[in-house]
């Protein structure tokens, strides 16, 4: 691995106070989770549930994003298409512009990291808060998020009661989390009223009844969605269910693989924008479909399950990979296993896909995905699949295993080889440096089981040719 | 034993790594079959599995050394025995979707997929249990790997047949469900994350007390094993074959 993305890696991997903060946060998340589902015979159905619910929602995409345009116009909301993040940026600034907007309060949302919207209002001069208090603290420190859940998972609470200092003035008292959130409330509080515009992203979009639903903790996501006169809801394609019947499953399976938690201490249901006879409410609700490549996906057969993710973020909790170098390495919006997938989908392989390199294959992530994506095996094709598109940065590999095809092809060359090794076995042979450095390198037996199983099928015959 | 002609067969699927580097696992995973009844069969004209280059992106010469070992494999309908979860993990899970589905090779596959048993899971209720020899206590360290946890499903047979042996106290690492580190080329391609996780998987390992760590895969042993060596530290790696058969108290011709 060469590259930007190996010197992130060695970056996050010689920061140990980094590493300790992963380490322990992917571990309480992994406890919880698994408390959560500590019923086995559940989890396996109400992952099957949840997996049909998602498989063929990718499956009918088109139908059920058009009923849901459809709904959601009888609602009252207005329904804007994006097929890129480009296109979804400026149809948030014609709005934001419509109404002169200068200040905009966002609730928790992937989506609009990935079409980078806040630097995108920004160079508008339209100022965007983070109101989600891990979100918060990103922005204020001028980074991005870490992980898809939890966004500021990388720092501890030292860490950011110094950036409150340095950034805000305002000190609090050494490990009182209590005293950091009651800061973060008194700033965003003034900023929800100010605010002219609220954005949200959208966990869920039901197509039959047109409606978004946002599954929070904070509290943050409901006012984001109703304290401002105006909501832009942002959601990429893929996130439409066909009905508040599916709802259930799915949001047991995300809130439990998340965080652990039965239920969330919010779930909103938005279906419309304030009615004439409602005291609140948003004048105006927006949702705009984000494309940027999922169409794509959706019409590939080895890959559309891609799509299925409800983001909860167990894979990225799950893997020992994230576990060691955090979500900022990747470099990516969404990190992880899933982001792995995702990335070089969306982006392309040649820019992205040596993200495909850093998983062991290790299956733990397809383990945890309350969905059933079959994680491992999607970067296993994407591997394959880049290894038949980029000649170029694989051609000395491609050496490698075509000597190696040729070994093993022809089994009197492999044993002969295998006999070669074994007789120069005490020469001190130079390993792969990138093996070498933190192991001895493994000696060849004197004889092989090939040449020991000849042995013993002439003493016995009982071997075969 | 004697050579009974009506004695079932079964095939043994050595892995390259056992082939080159530790013939002894092999040679145990055969008396092992042996006691508990079977006739094997080792051809020679085995080599890999393919699952190196399968994992790192080139399908095609994955796919052509499938078919090889397929072919060498399916003279004889009788079960395929493999002495590491990882590869039988490649053959029984990965064999039959290699190949353009219905396609006769994918036929034939699925075929092979369906008669091949990971080494332990394959003998765990043919093993001698009640003939148990006396031996003093031991605690024995087991890593379970990731094939064997999750691909292959086998992890809970290793501890179901360990737990049956008399005197034997079996202890586990801390994170026990995490990976090695080892990845087959993971450990050269992504060798600094490959490190960390090794480091760590060995420093669990050996804060369990355990006085060998027993595995039946020996891509993870040669991983932990040469780790520990490097470190300067004596090398605790067992097969989980070749412990069973010093723990039963058989030998084998050389």
């Amino acid at each position: 691995m060469s590259s930007n993305f190996s010197t992130r890696i060695k970056q996050a991997l010689a920061d140990p106070q980094l590493r300790s903060n992963f380490r322990g946060a992917m571990d309480f998340l992994r406890n919880k989770r698994q408390l959560a589902f500590s019923d086995e015979d559940e989890w396996e159905t109400l992952k099957k549930q949840g997996a049909a619910i998602r498989q063929d929602a990718i499956q009918h995409l088109p139908e059920l994003l058009m009923q849901l345009e459809q709904q959601c116009l009888n609602n009252g909301i207005q329904v804007h298409w994006a097929q890129d993040g480009e296109e979804a940026n400026n149809i948030v600034l014609s709005i934001a512009q419509q109404h002169q907007a200068k200040l905009v309060i966002k609730g928790k949302s992937m989506a609009t990291e990935e079409i980078e919207l806040n630097d995108f209002l920004g160079r508008h001069n339209i100022e965007c808060i983070e109101s989600d208090m891990g979100e918060y603290i990103v922005q204020l420190d001028n980074e991005k998020p870490s992980h898809i859940i939890m966004p500021a998972i990388h720092k501890n609470t030292a860490q950011i009661t110094e950036l409150f200092e340095k950034k805000l003035g305002i000190s609090t008292p050494e490990g009182d989390v209590d005293a950091l959130i009651g800061v973060g409330r008194t700033i965003l509080r003034k900023k929800f009223e100010q605010a002219e515009i609220g954005i949200s992203g959208v966990n869920f979009a039901i197509a039959d009844s047109g409606t978004l639903c946002l599954v929070e903790n904070e509290g943050n996501g409901r006012l984001s969605t109703t304290a401002p006169p105006v909501h832009i809801a942002l959601m990429g394609i893929e996130k439409v269910i066909p009905n508040i019947q599916a709802l259930p499953t799915l949001q047991k399976l995300l809130t439990r693989s998340a965080t652990g938690q039965h239920i969330t201490s919010y779930l909103n249901l938005i279906s419309s924008p304030r009615k004439p006879d409602e005291l609140d409410g948003p004048k105006e609700v927006h949702l705009i479909l984000l494309d940027n490549g999922r169409a794509k996906i959706s019409q590939d057969q080895e890959l559309q399950s891609t799509l299925s993710c409800i983001r909860c973020g167990a894979c990225m909790n799950h893997c020992p990979v994230y576990t060691r170098i955090g979500g900022h390495a990747y470099g990516s919006t969404y990190p992880g296993p899933i982001g792995q997938i995702l990335t070089p989908q969306l982006k392309g392989l040649e820019q992205e896909g040596e993200l495909l390199d850093a998983c062991s294959l290790n299956g733990a992530c397809g383990e945890a995905c309350p969905v059933d994506i079959d994680l491992p095996e999607l970067i296993r094709t994407l591997r394959h699949r880049r290894q038949a598109t980029d000649t170029k940065t694989l051609s000395l590999e491609s050496f490698v295993w075509f000597i190696w095809f040729k070994i093993h092809q022809h089994p009197r060359l492999y044993q002969f080889m295998t006999r070669l090794a074994a007789l120069f076995r005490s020469l001190k042979l130079k390993a792969p440096e990138n093996w070498s450095k933190t192991r001895t390198m493994p000696k060849p037996a004197k004889l092989s089981l090939h040449q020991q199983m000849k042995t013993r099928s002439k003493s016995k015959s009982g071997g075969e040719k | 034993m004697s050579d009974a002609p009506h004695k079932k067969q079964v095939y043994l699927f050595g892995t390259c790594l056992i082939d080159m580097f530790y013939p002894q696992a092999g040679l145990d995973a055969i008396a092992l079959l042996e006691l508990s009844g079977y006739e094997v069969i080792y051809p020679q004209a085995q080599t890999c599995c393919g699952q190196p280059p399968y994992n790192s992106g080139f399908k095609q010469p994955a796919l052509k050394i499938a078919k090889q070992t397929i072919q060498l494999f399916s003279t004889k309908d009788i079960p395929l025995i493999v002495p590491s979860a990882s590869c039988a993990g490649m053959i029984k899970h990965h064999y039959p979707k290699i190949f353009t589905q219905n396609s006769q090779e994918a036929e034939q596959a699925k075929q092979l997929a369906q008669r091949t048993f990971e080494l332990i899971d394959f003998i765990a209720d043919k093993l001698p249990y009640n003939q148990q020899p006396l031996h003093p206590p031991i605690k024995i360290t087991l890593h379970e790997s990731c094939s064997a946890l999750r691909e292959m499903n086998v992890a809970n047979t290793w501890r179901h047949v360990l737990n049956k042996l008399n005197h034997i106290e079996v202890v586990y690492p801390e994170n026990r469900q995490e990976c090695c580190g080892f990845g087959g080329t993971f450990s050269v391609k992504s060798d600094a994350i490959s490190a960390v996780m090794t480091q760590d998987k060995c420093q669990n390992l050996l804060n369990t007390g355990g006085k060998y760590i027993l595995s039946g895969d020996c891509g993870c042993l040669m991983n932990i094993g040469e780790h520990l060596k490097f470190e300067g530290k004596k090398d605790p790696c067992l097969h989980l074959a070749s412990f069973l058969v010093e723990y039963f108290g058989l030998s084998h011709e050389q």
